[in-house]
């Protein structure tokens, strides 16, 4: 099991730094890199999967609703889905405007 | 004892190549390398040796596959020289971060400009940082052993670090010497099959060569200059595992009549056998002076080089590159394993012998007149070029 790595000393890290896990990028949280992130408008959004699609980072999954939404922990916050939405149903919000 | 014949030290550098049992040879013929890997493509060729023989388009493709061989575990080799080694540098920083125990020869040449073929060891300098075990050899039996030697090294589970064997280009590499061969029982007795201690394989996936954080770079550059700094004691080891088997005992420094000698020559290569013809000749004359050779380079051995150097009053130091704007790289690491101690000899640096010129033992002796007379005269640190026309 893999540990952030912060938490790694010297004398822990396998010769070669190899990663001995196989897909444990999966863990990684690029999620804290974005300022804005995507916020959908359900009632414009046509379940075209677009978003989806042009996602760099995999990060939207389709929910029990139907709707795909942004994992936050992996959305990198690029805009690309907004950007790429035919009806304008995903806006780009700064994060800390939710508080 | 082992019947002596006559060899090309190229043609024998190969032949060692060929008895280590190396899987992969992945390489690109430059002056004055080529002769090694022509041998070793015949070999090949001719099923002489199991192994595969990779014609790149380049050094840094030749030891980008050896990074690549070697992570699936297969023993891997190349050899280069200058512009070769040049372009291939940024691959060297990459095997030894990778710990990929690969052994290269560099048969050693002059970095242009101006262009040129001939011996110094301005390559060698040129990559010095880069992470690898490195030797400096003085003679064709040397080479042709420590191609066994570091191997053996550097697949050692406590090392894991690719090796570098420095042969001075022309000087060593075309000229026929008398070689002792090893037979081949022995050497596979004393170089047994690398046992990887992770390995690329679809079975078991792993990832090499992974970005790093800052957040974690640190830790693994202290663990690699851990690994180097401790490999010194599997080195004398190994070092004399080797002279058990062949009765050919090697160490990091050696030495020629430094015993009670004020002054000692310092050299590195195949500078160590001209000089000893100058020493014995100053010998002769009275004069109280000696030689050391630096045979490790990297991981630089301070406490074996400090035991002989402490004992001369004056050490002068011959670089066979120049470190342009600082003098010879070899005198400024002679002076840093000095520096902590209050009484310590002078050190006249020369650098001498850059692009093949050639370097005879009366030259040495005028090297040794000269720092006698300027240290005599208070230059206690002085460094020149020699035999440069004014």
């Amino acid at each position: 099991m893999t540990k952030p790595e912060y938490e790694w000393t010297w004398k822990e890290i396998p010769v070669g730094n190899v990663i001995l896990e196989p897909g444990n990028a999966s863990q990684y949280r690029t999620g804290d890199w974005k300022s804005l992130k995507p916020i959908l408008d359900q009632g414009k959004c046509i379940h075209c999967g677009l978003c989806y699609i042009y996602c760099p980072d995999m990060a939207y999954n389709l929910n029990e609703e139907g709707y795909f939404i942004a994992d936050l922990f992996y959305c990198k916050g690029c805009g690309i889905c907004a950007k790429e939405c035919p009806t304008g149903a995903i806006s780009m919000v700064v994060e800390e405007e939710e508080k | 004892m082992v019947k002596r014949i006559g060899m090309e030290v190229s043609i024998a550098a190969a032949e060692a190549v060929k008895q280590a049992n190396v899987d992969v040879i992945s390489a690109y013929p430059i002056t004055p390398q080529t002769h090694i890997v022509e041998h070793l493509s015949e070999l090949v060729a001719n099923g002489e040796m199991d192994a595969e023989f990779f014609c790149v388009e380049s050094e840094h493709s030749a030891l980008s596959v050896c990074v690549g061989s070697e992570a699936t575990g297969a023993r891997s080799f190349t050899c280069t020289s200058a512009q070769g080694l040049a372009l291939m540098s940024e691959i060297t920083y990459i095997a030894s971060g990778l710990r990929l125990p690969i052994v290269m020869i560099i048969a050693n040449r002059t970095l242009s400009a101006p262009l040129s073929i001939w011996n110094d060891h301005s390559d060698a300098m040129s990559i010095r940082d880069c992470g690898w075990i490195q030797f400096f050899v003085e003679n064709g039996q040397e080479v042709y052993d420590h191609v066994f030697i570091s191997y053996r090294l550097a697949e050692d589970r406590e090392v894991l670090l690719p090796v570098i064997i420095n042969m001075d280009g022309f000087t060593l590499s075309h000229v026929i010497e008398p070689f002792e061969l090893i037979e081949q029982e022995k050497i596979d007795q004393f170089l047994p099959p690398y046992q990887p201690l992770y390995r690329l394989h679809p079975d078991r996936p792993i990832t090499m060569g992974a970005f790093a954080l800052p957040a974690i770079f640190a830790e693994t550059k202290k663990a690699q200059e851990v690994a180097i700094q401790s490999s010194m004691p599997k080195i004398l080891e190994v070092l004399k595992a080797f002279g058990d088997m062949t009765g050919r005992y090697y160490r990091p420094i050696e030495t020629y009549k430094t015993e009670d000698a004020d002054t000692l020559l310092v050299t590195m290569g195949s500078f160590g056998e001209t000089a000893s013809v100058a020493v014995d000749k100053l010998r002769d004359e009275g004069r109280s002076v000696g030689l050391m050779k630096i045979r490790l380079w990297r991981p630089f051995p301070f406490e074996d080089l400090k035991k002989v150097a402490l004992k001369a009053k004056n050490l002068v130091v011959i670089d066979r590159a120049i470190s342009v704007g600082m003098g010879g790289p070899v005198a400024s690491e002679v002076k840093a394993a000095l520096y902590g101690y209050d009484v310590r000899p002078s050190v006249y640096n020369f650098v001498a012998g850059i692009s093949g010129r050639d370097v005879a033992p009366s030259d040495f002796i005028k090297m040794v007149d000269k720092a006698e007379i300027e240290i005599e005269e208070g230059n206690r640190e002085g460094y020149e070029l020699y035999g440069v026309r004014e």
